[in-house]
């Protein structure tokens, strides 16, 4: 019950804060990326697409600065049993065309997306929904409409977190002409945000998408300004570049080439915080030396032996956070002082015990490899982890570098891969269970390392199943303890979001998954 | 020259069809899975996957890939790009910026290069000589990204002389910074190739002779010693055409000009091969293009060459 308390009632405490003398019809412009992908919220799993998709629709809930969800379409969402959730959206909500925002227009919405032959790339988070199927084309029967603006979700088990996830843009609606022509609704896609498409073509390819105030929107995230231009950078230094000349009001991601002059450059107009991006190695364990008990000492042995204050310090200038559990500090429900967290803390004495405490079960032999790709910038830091490795155990340590991004993920969906390889997590929504669920639990679609621990499985899904957040951010943290133990990955920092913006912008803020709160920036 | 013109245009048939087929079969190489690149760190449903494999036909061997490529190319369709939009779309889109950016670089380069060249080999020793050849050296030494980073902070950030990166729709007066640095490489093998050229001309007989006619300079200078000398340097502009498109996309990516670099880049990393195929093969067929334009600009700076079949 707790989480329908948290839920409802919360969207009239947003309201458009006291004038700053800002412009209001002054656009801000921001730094993008082409989207990968036409504009179709299930078919967009990319950040470049995502901010656009963020701003141009409305969900049922929308996530505040800190996480927090508040409801966006929804006037509430209810549930006894974390299985099944009655949904109640807003009377009289439209799409900017006109179209209606009712249940039909979530419901239609996420059949297409859940719908195996649409083979969209974000299908995988209606898999919980009652009806969804992988193997064949298969309705969602979970999803049934009350009246126009009621519905109910159920859920093939226990999910507590379920609202949580809902204002993540694979779960916006969809206005009835989007089924007219899906693929010109991509090119041109009509929503119900606090920003619209600036007419026909405003996406104006590899260049920029232009995106005017809603007039209609009626939500917490009321425009402070007149609009957006995103503009698309191939190169974050271009982007950089434009923020120092002043063609460029904010940017969320600093060139690696600035790390270490970009604070000084900017002074209070500088970001540097932590954010819901989880970076690891993960140890398959397949591997030789690294099963059972002996696995387990190595596993924890390697992670003692690396340095992660002085390489985020040196590698990355401070941009970077040392990693103390296997989340987020940004999620709620994080914690430092999980039992077992001192394995993530420099300690050579105790690597060097541990480590030899494994030749006793089984020598040593070999090199230990960390696969990475070579397009992505990782080299530096895994150089820097395979000399702490190496430094401090005595064996042989590096990087294996693979040329390009798919090259290394092929091999590692494959299961070819011998070696321990880079692994990242982004969040999809700001919840713990989206840090472990995804990529620990017994043959989950992310687990890359084939971990499974029944006594994790049975955590999480005790967690899962409580409708009280504090209990079950337990059983998640209890979960997060094995994790410790086990070590299936080895936790090495949070990526900050590192920013900045112009001087005559003022209000930046950024949300949770470190795209800037844009419709409070004012100019 | 009509017969000339037309077995030229003839031979750019069969390079066409290698190209594209050199280039299918190494984009079709490289190792890993474009779709699966396409949901980053996370790992997809494989009925998804194998869905979006079949829609790209990367499911296909390499050889009906191609023809089925090919087959689409007489149809008038050049494949789709992964974003939905047709490769035709993004080459109409992409190839005017690049060549705007690309003919100015040639024009800066072959104006302000030939030019200094030429005061430089007809002054030979003096001060513009040997000064013009350590900055040319200097410009020849230094990448390119050099260049272009330092040109960027400079003029675009401190000076603010230009924007610091191209803004929307790449207008002429924006493109001049990235034309300029990426002309500058260039521009000083152009110096180092008039100036010599201009040295060994002014020592021949033809030119002695016009000299003692009692010939002005005015009339010397342009016609006797610099069309003489212009040969070597148009050959070199027509080979460094290459050069300036592989230029382009290391400026490109710092100006931020959403050109055929910017593109063919991400093309290249996502594998997708109708974009990367249709690409370089129009590139391929300019540089063709130019190569042919260069034969018949010697005729006309040499008329002994205009009369050999």
């Amino acid at each position: 019950m707790a989480s329908a308390l948290a839920l409802s009632g919360c969207a009239t405490d947003s309201a458009p804060e006291e004038s700053t003398g800002g412009d209001s019809s002054a656009i801000i412009t921001a730094n993008g990326s082409e989207p990968q992908n036409p504009l179709i919220p299930t078919n967009t799993n990319e950040v470049g697409g995502g901010k656009i998709l963020d701003e141009i629709f409305a969900g049922l809930v929308y996530y505040d600065a800190t996480g927090a969800p508040v409801n966006d379409v929804a006037e509430s969402i209810e549930t006894d049993d974390a299985t099944t959730f009655t949904i109640k959206i807003k009377p009289d909500l439209t799409f900017t065309n006109g179209d209606p925002v009712d249940s039909q227009s979530f419901i239609k919405a996420w059949n297409y997306g859940a719908l195996l032959s649409n083979a969209q790339l974000s299908s995988y988070f209606f898999e919980d929904i009652e009806g969804f199927s992988y193997d064949e084309d298969s309705e969602l029967t979970g999803l049934v409409e009350v009246d126009a603006t009621t519905f109910t979700v159920t859920l093939k088990e226990a999910r507590s977190d379920f609202p949580l996830r809902l204002g993540y843009s694979a779960f916006y609606p969809l206005p009835a002409a989007a089924w007219d022509d899906l693929e010109a609704f991509g090119e041109n896609p009509i929503g119900n945000g606090p920003y619209m498409l600036d007419g026909e073509g405003a996406w104006k390819h590899e260049e920029s998408i232009d995106l005017v105030v809603n007039p209609d929107y009626d939500g917490g995230r009321v425009a402070q300004n007149g609009g957006l231009t995103i503009k698309f950078y191939l190169d974050q230094a271009a982007a950089y570049a434009d923020l120092l000349d002043g063609n460029l009001d904010v940017l969320d991601a600093i060139p690696d080439s600035a790390y270490s002059t970009f604070e000084s450059d900017l002074g209070d107009r500088a970001i540097n915080q932590a954010a819901a991006v989880f970076q690891s190695f993960t140890i398959p364990e397949r591997l030789e030396h690294f099963s059972g008990e002996e696995g387990q000492l190595r596993r924890q042995a390697l992670s003692m032996a690396i340095n992660r204050e002085e390489i985020t310090d040196v590698i990355f200038e401070g941009t970077r956070t040392p990693a103390t559990d296997f989340t987020s500090p940004v999620i709620s429900g994080y914690s430092d002082e999980l039992e077992g967290a001192e394995v993530l803390e420099y300690n050579e004495d105790k690597a060097k015990e541990l480590w030899a405490e494994a030749d006793a079960i089984s020598p040593w032999t070999g090199t230990f490899s960390i696969a990475y790709n070579a397009d992505g910038g990782h080299q530096g830091w895994v150089d820097a982890v395979s000399n702490s490795i190496k430094n401090t155990l005595g064996i042989d340590a590096a990087g294996a570098p693979y040329p390009t991004f798919k090259e290394a993920r092929t091999l590692i969906t494959d299961r070819t891969i011998q070696t321990a390889f880079r692994t990242g997590w982004q969040a999809d929504y700001p919840g713990l269970y989206n840090f472990l669920g995804p990529l620990y639990a017994t043959n989950a679609g992310s687990n890359d390392g084939d971990y499974s621990s029944e006594e994790f499985d049975t955590l999480l899904n005790d967690g899962a199943s409580e409708t009280d957040v504090e209990a079950a951010n337990a059983d998640f943290q209890a979960a997060q303890e094995i994790l410790l133990q086990d070590l299936p990955a080895i936790p090495l920092w949070y990526s900050n979001v590192t920013g900045g913006f112009g001087e005559g912008v003022s209000n930046v803020e950024f949300g949770w998954n470190s795209v800037p709160l844009f419709y409070a920036i004012t100019k | 020259m009509t017969g000339y013109i037309l077995r030229r245009v003839l031979q750019a048939i069969p390079v066409f069809f290698g190209t594209t087929f050199l280039i299918y079969f190494m984009v079709f190489a490289m190792p890993g899975d474009p779709i699966l690149a396409l949901f980053g760190d996370k790992s997809p449903n494989p009925a998804v996957l194998a869905q979006l494999r079949a829609q790209y036909h990367l499911d296909q061997p390499f050889i009906v890939q191609y023809f089925l490529y090919i087959g689409g190319i007489f149809q008038g369709d050049l494949g789709t790009a992964f974003n939905g939009e047709p490769v035709a779309d993004i080459l109409a889109r992409t190839f005017p910026v690049t060549t705007r950016l690309a003919i100015l670089a040639l024009i800066f380069q072959s104006v302000a290069g030939i030019l200094v060249g030429l005061v430089s080999g007809l002054r030979k020793g003096k001060l513009f000589d040997s000064s013009s050849l350590v900055i040319s050296l200097i410009l020849i030494s230094l990448p390119i990204f050099v260049i272009a980073f330092v040109a960027q902070y400079v003029f675009g950030v401190q000076l603010g002389w230009a924007r610091a990166t191209v803004g929307p729709g790449a207008p002429i007066q924006d493109l001049i910074l990235p034309a300029l640095v990426l002309a500058s490489v260039s521009f000083a093998q152009i110096v180092r190739l008039t100036r010599s050229s201009v040295i060994e001309t002014s020592g021949l007989d033809f030119v002695r002779t016009a000299y003692s006619k009692g010939l002005s300079k005015r009339r010397i200078i342009p016609v006797h010693i610099l069309r003489n000398s212009l040969i070597p340097v148009v050959t070199y502009l027509a080979t460094d055409f290459g050069v300036l498109l592989v230029g382009a996309t290391i400026t490109e990516g710092i100006f931020n000009v959403p050109g055929v670099g910017n593109t063919l880049y991400r093309a290249i990393i996502g594998g997708q091969s109708p974009t990367v195929v249709s690409f370089v093969t129009v590139m391929v067929l300019l540089y063709l293009v130019v190569n042919l334009v260069v034969d018949l600009l010697y005729g006309l700076l040499d008329p002994r060459i205009r009369y050999v079949k």
